[in-house]
């Protein structure tokens, strides 16, 4: 059971506390996108074995969503972050490529 | 036969007698026995029989890995099956029968599968009984069952207590053996706060009863002294909690470990909880878990009396029980010495002690000799002799093909094949293992430790565990393990100490995976790798013949080591046998994968104190105890209770209730507590434009002082709730969801606001509770609202689909003119608190039109007689508004809302999509729900092809007929046809196609 830390309120809190919300920095297609684009924005998503961006949102807590970047295999949290962006912070960029040299994540490195 | 002995039993008390019964016999035991040892005490060694071919089975270990010793405890609500024998303790009045045999332990008529074991081989199951596909049905499967099943399931309900707790410690230390107890004190000296927990009821593991055997010291003194001391040395330690009888159950992310602890299991009638699981947080754990003993794969290793040579040593050292009178030790590694020594200390004969390995033992081969036993090296056990019982074994060269050189008389034999460190908590949540080449085992790789939060090492393993054999080196070990885990929670470690131990020399063990090396099929046949499962050599190595070559697939074929044990004896031994089998290094095979609980833990511990009426909470309305006290019979709506009706007395019928309810309600006046709708306030600037994108209809033209009603998709574009939307003013939108929507409504706005349009100005607030809703319904409605306000209720002042603040009196009121019936109905909101007050006031002020209060059931039938859908009726997450003939509500002047792109994917757009229609059986009957309308022909499966299905099906008071609505292959095309919906009788039932309005469809009722 992970411990994720809040960037809202700040609370450090046991993933009970959490609800996981999928892939991060999802694009929206709307009415007049092309189908790949459309079906691509339903259904195809990330499952990578190592560095991963994702939604959580502190269900049983102050309620609001935020970012996680974490490892899959090594559980280790990289840091969380808000959920009012298209893309991962730099310094929580920096601090992956610290731990995992040359990691990439769909356009982000 | 195994016995008690006049003297010996470390653990028990011999002042203190039990009495307990085993299949109805009375026995008797000590304190400080577990069961296992009781029952070995009155010569009882046969204790079950197997799982597949019901073959008489003994016991073979002293703890958690024993396969064999399960049997039924207690009666009634104290009833549990599969209670392991070895790590029961002994308590006065204990009831034990054993299980997994018909008619009974000693004449089992499924035994008779073992006779055809050789037609039993791996894959049985699955490829004898696939074809023909009907006897699977009929015949196999009924029979399969009746035979299948380890013990029985309890059919009372659990009479015991069971708790949760919650702790947090910087290191928590599992396993009590002489490692832990090191471990512990190092982390608590440095000012670690430590839980030091161990799964028996006795501190320091094998140390105590091995160390004495070959003289151990520490600091020049006799070693189970040392361990006294540190178990005192510890209960002085004010930052130290020792925890017996509590087993490390798994380890999970981030360092939160399970601890099982059996607060009461061997005192039944002492106060407090019977089991207590621990849900903790540790900086770091420490598994100092010792090892298991494996054993060895001869002919016959199943037979009773056969055991592990550490078992045997145990039962003698620590229960003052010798398994028999005559033991053969049979072993590959130095260390089942030690229980030739033990036996022969305690007076018991061993006629010799086969080595597989050439050159044979070292220090202690001298003391066996010295002590008058036999010592043959280089060879093996061609077979076990005995049924039911050891009789003698026949030995062989190793080397050979198993002729036997000679046979020997004997009661018990006892086997090592060497020691398997526990890695198990260290492997459970990512710890990987080395391969020992030359202690042959896997061990944990200290590179390769699960990690934490920060990418932190969180678990580490100390002693045995970590693959010492050697005393010194365990301590050692143990002392470093004990002070790394204290200083990564940041605190300093004292200096170290350095313990002097002196253990004894010993020669390196031989892997000796098959004995003989070159054993024919019919020994093979007749290795036992998984007692429980039955699975055998020769099992492992057709399932490798046959391709499966990975070690998981392996296991699922042959079933080794998917047995409550979970393969803790057999997992290793298995895994040799088929590297051999597909000529690979055992470590490119590795092990399966290890999951928790270590051992089986109980279903009530993880349910805790979550049983009965806390197991959920309960919501209620505001007229609740109203209910409760007038008749409601109770439906339960997500976590609410609702009335599903009101019976006028216990005799009345719940059919005659629900018609009552209706008639009266059309006839003259009803209610309903609506107040479990979900009412969401949506308030800012840009409440409308997020409204707009919420729904599909337009909900920004709203005026205020009118109400819409609206439909609200997904993006995948399907149908996802309905409900009112008010417009309160200029920027408030109060949102009305279905019951179940309220929290995952609120929740979807939350997401599209915080990760989408998070520049939008606009808040919205759960307001559900805050307020009690009350349907006042029926022709009569008005009249009975006059009498409570001065206010003007008429059509021209209040029109249907208007809201208006109203006082009645001191409660203050919105007062919403929708309908969910199609008659005049108010839908009426106040303040939670004055809820019932205000429901009593409607009561009174309806008397004199003979107000009724109807239920669910009530407001299902009078919406489906008017054809209004109902979420989760007519939608199951698959349906589109335009499926419902919902144009009407989708917007075409809208850019975009959530749902649009969707809803113009190609298969939503296809006519031949099911659209919802009214049903008229031609009969008037009622349509089963659920029901199919089939079609001409069958699909690839055989079964018939269907065009449509029920989705509400009702009797109908009004209109004294079934009526229904359904989704059928584009019905809006085919109004008045007949079509056939199949019941589960395999007859048919004519039914029109019909629209679904079945009444009032010009909505004169309700628009007055």
């Amino acid at each position: 059971m992970l411990i994720l830390q809040c960037p809202y309120c700040g609370v450090k809190g046991e993933e009970t506390e959490f609800a996981g919300g999928g892939e991060a920095h999802l694009k929206r297609f709307g009415p007049d996108s092309s189908d790949d684009d459309f079906h691509a924005y339903l259904f195809k998503r990330e499952n990578p074995k190592g560095v991963h961006l994702e939604r959580w949102r502190h269900t049983n807590g102050c309620g609001k969503w935020f970012h996680a970047a974490r490892n899959t295999v090594t559980l280790e949290v990289y840091g969380t972050y808000s959920a009012q962006t298209t893309e991962p912070p730099k310094d929580i960029k920096d601090k992956i490529s610290a731990k995992v040299p040359g990691w990439s994540w769909r356009e982000f490195s | 036969m195994s016995t008690r002995l006049s003297n010996g039993g470390r653990l028990v008390n011999k002042a203190h007698a039990m009495e307990f019964t085993f299949n109805g016999k009375r026995l008797k035991g000590y304190e400080g026995d577990t069961l296992a040892s009781a029952l070995l005490a009155n010569d009882q060694m046969l204790v079950g029989r197997s799982f597949k071919y019901h073959r008489p089975r003994g016991i073979v270990a002293s703890g958690g890995e024993e396969p064999n010793g399960l049997v039924n405890m207690g009666r009634g609500e104290t009833f549990e099956p599969n209670q392991r024998v070895t790590t029961t303790e002994l308590f006065d009045g204990l009831e034990a029968t054993s299980q997994n045999h018909w008619p009974s332990l000693e004449f089992d008529v499924g035994a008779i599968n073992a006779k055809f074991s050789r037609f039993l081989p791996a894959g049985f199951y699955y490829k004898m009984f696939i074809h023909p596909r009907p006897l699977w049905k009929h015949v196999y499967e009924p029979f399969i069952r009746q035979s299948a099943g380890l013990g029985k399931a309890p059919k009372d309900k659990d009479g015991d207590k069971y708790e949760h707790l919650y702790a947090f410690y910087d290191v928590v230390v599992i396993g009590g053996g002489v490692a832990g107890l090191m471990a512990a004190r190092a982390a608590g000296a440095a000012g670690a706060k430590v839980l030091l927990m161990e799964q028996t009821a006795a501190w320091g593991g094998r140390t105590p009863v091995d160390g004495p055997l070959y003289s151990a010291t520490v600091n020049d003194g006799p070693v189970d002294k040392f361990v006294d001391e540190l178990v005192a040395e510890l209960g002085e330690m004010s930052n130290v909690d020792m925890r017996l009888r509590m087993m490390g159950a798994g380890v999970y992310d981030h360092g939160y470990l399970l601890g099982y602890e059996r607060v009461n299991d061997h005192t039944p009638k002492a106060k407090g909880p019977r089991h207590r699981l621990w849900r903790i947080r540790a900086g770091q754990i420490v598994t100092a878990t010792g090892a298991i003993e494996r054993p060895l794969s001869f002919a016959g290793n199943d037979v009773p009396g056969v055991m592990l040579a550490s078992a045997v040593r145990d039962y003698v050292v620590n229960y003052g029980v010798s398994v028999g009178d005559r033991t053969v030790v049979v072993t590959n590694n130095d260390d089942a010495y030690l229980t030739a020594l033990a036996l022969k200390a305690a007076g018991l004969d061993v006629p010799a002690i086969i080595d597989a390995r050439a050159a044979g033992a070292g220090v202690l081969a001298e003391k066996a000799k010295a002590a008058g036993i036999r010592v043959e090296t280089g060879k093996g056990i061609a077979k076990v002799k005995g049924g039911k019982r050891v009789t003698g074994v026949g030995i062989c060269a190793q080397a050979g093909e198993g002729s036997a050189l000679e046979e020997i008389a004997c009661d018990a034999v006892a086997m090592s094949g060497g020691w398997s460190p526990v890695v198990h908590l260290w492997s459970h949540c990512g710890g990987k293992l080395l391969w020992d080449e030359t202690q042959a085992m896997f061990r944990p790789d200290p590179e390769k430790a699960p990690t934490g939060a920060a990418g932190e090492a969180y678990v580490s393993t100390a002693g045995t565990a970590s693959g010492e054999l050697d005393l010194g080196a365990v301590l050692a070990d143990a002392e470093e393990a004990g002070r790394a885990a204290a200083k990564a929670v940041g605190k300093t470690p004292k200096k170290a100490e350095k313990p002097t131990a002196e253990g004894v020399q010993t020669n390196v063990i031989q892997p000796i995976w098959m004995m003989p090396q070159g054993a024919n099929v019919k020994l093979r046949m007749k290795s036992w790798l998984d007692y429980q499962n039955d699975v055998k050599v020769s099992d492992v190595q057709l399932a490798a013949r046959e391709g499966y070559e990975s070690v998981e697939h392996a296991k699922r074929y042959t079933t080794l080591g998917m047995a409550t044990d979970q393969g803790k004896l057999s997992n290793i031994n298995g895994l040799a046998i088929l590297s051999d089998a597909l000529n690979q290094p055992i470590p490119q095979t590795g092990t399966t994968t290890f999951r928790p609980p270590y051992t089986p833990i109980s279903m009530a511990s993880i349910a805790g104190e979550a049983r009965g009426e806390i197991f959920q909470p309960l919501r209620k309305t505001p007229m609740h105890d109203w209910h409760e006290a007038n008749g409601a019979y109770w439906e339960p709506v997500g976590h609410w209770r609702r009335p599903y009706t009101f019976r006028q007395n216990p005799g009345e019928e719940i059919s005659a209730a629900v018609k009552r309810e209706i008639n009266q309600t059309r006839g003259s006046l009803g209610l309903l507590d609506a107040s479990t709708l979900g009412k969401l306030i949506v308030k800012g600037p840009d409440a409308g434009k997020f409204l707009d994108m919420l729904y599909t209809n337009m909900m920004s033209t709203l005026k205020p002082g009118r109400c819409r009603y609206g439909l609200m998709c997904n993006e995948n574009g399907f149908l996802m709730d309905d409900g009112v939307v008010a417009r309160l003013d200029e920027d408030t939108f109060l949102c009305h969801t279905t019951t179940g929507g309220a929290d995952s409504i609120h929740a979807h706005m939350e997401e599209w606001l915080q990760t989408e349009w998070w520049d939008w100005k606009v808040y919205v607030a759960n307001v559900t509770e805050q307020y009690a809703q009350i349907g006042v319904v029926g022709p009569k409605a008005r009249k009975t609202l006059e009498k409570l306000t001065d206010a003007d209720l008429s059509a021209e002042a209040l029109p249907f689909m208007a809201w208006q603040d109203i006082d009645f009196g001191d409660v203050k009121a919105r007062v919403f003119r929708i309908s969910f019936s199609g008659e005049l109905s108010y839908e009426i909101a106040v303040p939670a608190s004055q809820g019932r007050a205000f429901w009593d006031q409607l009561l009174e002020a309806g008397k004199e039109f003979g107000v009724m209060p109807y239920g669910t059931e009530g407001l299902h039938v009078m919406r489906a007689e008017k054809g209004f859908i109902m979420i989760g009726d007519e939608t199951d997450g698959t349906v589109i508004p335009q499926d419902l003939g919902m144009q009407w509500a989708i917007s075409k002047k809208k850019d975009d809302y959530i749902g649009k792109r969707a809803q113009a994917r190609s298969h939503m757009a296809d006519p031949e999509r099911w659209q919802l229609v009214g049903l008229q059986t031609v009969d008037g009957s009622v349509l089963p729900d659920g029901a199919y309308c089939v079609a001409e022909g069958d699909n690839a499966n055989g079964q018939r092809n269907v065009q449509g299905r029920v989705t509400s099906t009702y009797y109908s008071p009004t209109l004294d007929r079934g009526i229904a609505m359904g989704l059928v292959r584009h019905g809006a095309d085919r109004m008045d046809e007949v079509i056939e919906f199949a019941k589960v009788d395999g007859t048919t039932v004519p039914t029109r196609i019909v629209s679904a309005v079945f009444y009032d469809p010009e909505g004169e009722k309700q628009n007055v």
